[in-house]
């Protein structure tokens, strides 16, 4: 495959890629790889979701992308101006890793769990099934999601590679 | 203030400190392993979190990483990254004996990472105790967390804090080297929280405006 065909995504970041292009983001720790796409229009949109809640920011202007509350709902809007239909959206989740065993109990410690959980209440509040995910546990994670297929490929250092 | 109003005095003090605290480090290091190691002038710099991931060789590499959390006057973060060769070469060095294996290693109480840590907490000691001693604040750093890892899900543990204020880091940065054959490179990544930054600069009597 030629990777012109990989639509890279940043860290706190949202990109979207048309069958036959596949889309990717590296290095998930705490953070939270959502995709949502349209099987039949094969059309995907992936946030590399970093916090789970905009209310938490201490910034003037903030990066939509940044959060699972703002991130979310943008990627959802954008894909059905695209062709994607709404009620066919459906979602995959990877990420929200505790990458060190902290002794400490702080919030900002716990930020990977509570990253999965706010994403999941997004997508529940806009009733789209959740077909696929791997989450939490303590190790890194590469993604990359076929819009052609539907299936999402995980890399981990430690863990091998699966698809879901 | 933000990040990208750094003046080139403030650059120019944070740089200092990265001198001063790796300086010691690099001498411990030296002391540890009983060889000549190098130290790079260190490059401080406003970056995104995603040119952050380029400073260590992208988010997807897998590397060794010593992350400590500083509290105390200058809440922060400190970095100690590593490859894997590097790391097994060091650790080597300390134990000639051992079987190093730091990929397969799943044992976290191992000799193998229980001397990476050892190291870590020696080197990354003096590289704190030296800038808490230069700028007369009080800075205490909690255990070595060690994890091998792709570097992007390790740097982002020490951006969780900042990100709640920016989309910016600074990063102090001082790779350092053994004179020889070049087998440990190592890097030290300083990231301060926001509100450490106006401590550190009127600690060293530099207006948050100059």
């Amino acid at each position: 495959m030629n990777s012109d065909n990989i639509v890279r995504v940043g860290i706190s970041d949202v990109k979207f890629a048309q069958a036959p292009q596949l889309i990717r983001t590296s290095g998930l720790g705490s953070c939270v790889g959502v995709v949502i796409y349209d099987q039949n229009v094969k059309i995907a949109g992936l946030a590399h979701v970093m916090l789970p809640d905009s209310t938490l920011s201490k910034q003037a202007q903030l990066n939509p992308f940044k959060f699972a509350d703002t991130a979310i709902p943008y990627v959802i809007e954008k894909l059905c101006e695209k062709g994607a239909r709404k009620f066919a959206l459906k979602a995959k989740v990877a990420g929200g890793a505790q990458m060190f065993q902290f002794e400490t109990n702080s919030p900002m410690m716990r930020i990977g769990p509570r990253n999965v959980e706010a994403v999941f209440e997004q997508l529940e509040s806009y009733r789209i099934p959740i077909l696929a995910k791997c989450v939490g546990g303590n190790s890194g994670r590469t993604i990359q999601f076929n819009p052609e297929t539907g299936a999402l490929y995980i890399r981990t250092v430690n863990k091998g590679e699966s698809f879901i | 203030m933000t990040e990208k109003d750094l003046s080139s005095l403030q650059k120019d003090v944070l740089k200092e400190i990265g001198n001063i605290g790796a300086g010691n480090a690099t001498t411990s290091l030296s002391e540890l392993t009983n060889k000549k190691i190098q130290m790079e002038v260190p490059s401080v710099q406003v970056v995104s979190f995603n040119e952050m991931m380029d400073f260590i060789g992208g988010s997807d590499q897998t590397v060794v990483g010593l992350y400590f959390r500083i509290s105390g006057d200058t809440p922060g973060a400190v970095y100690f990254i590593l490859t894997i060769e590097e790391a097994e070469a060091l650790v080597k060095q300390m134990i000639p004996s051992a079987d190093v294996d730091v990929l397969n290693d799943k044992d976290t109480n191992s000799y193998t990472f229980s001397a990476l840590k050892e190291v870590g907490n020696i080197v990354t000691g003096s590289y704190l105790s030296a800038l808490s001693d230069f700028m007369g604040l009080d800075m205490s750093y909690s255990i070595p967390y060690l994890s091998v890892d792709m570097a992007g899900a390790i740097i982002t543990v020490g951006l969780v804090e900042i990100s709640q204020e920016t989309d910016n880091a600074i990063v102090i940065n001082t790779e350092i080297k053994d004179g020889e054959k070049n087998q440990f490179n190592g890097q030290f990544i300083l990231l301060p929280d926001p509100e450490a930054l106006p401590i550190i600069f009127s600690a060293l009597g530099i207006q948050n405006n100059e």
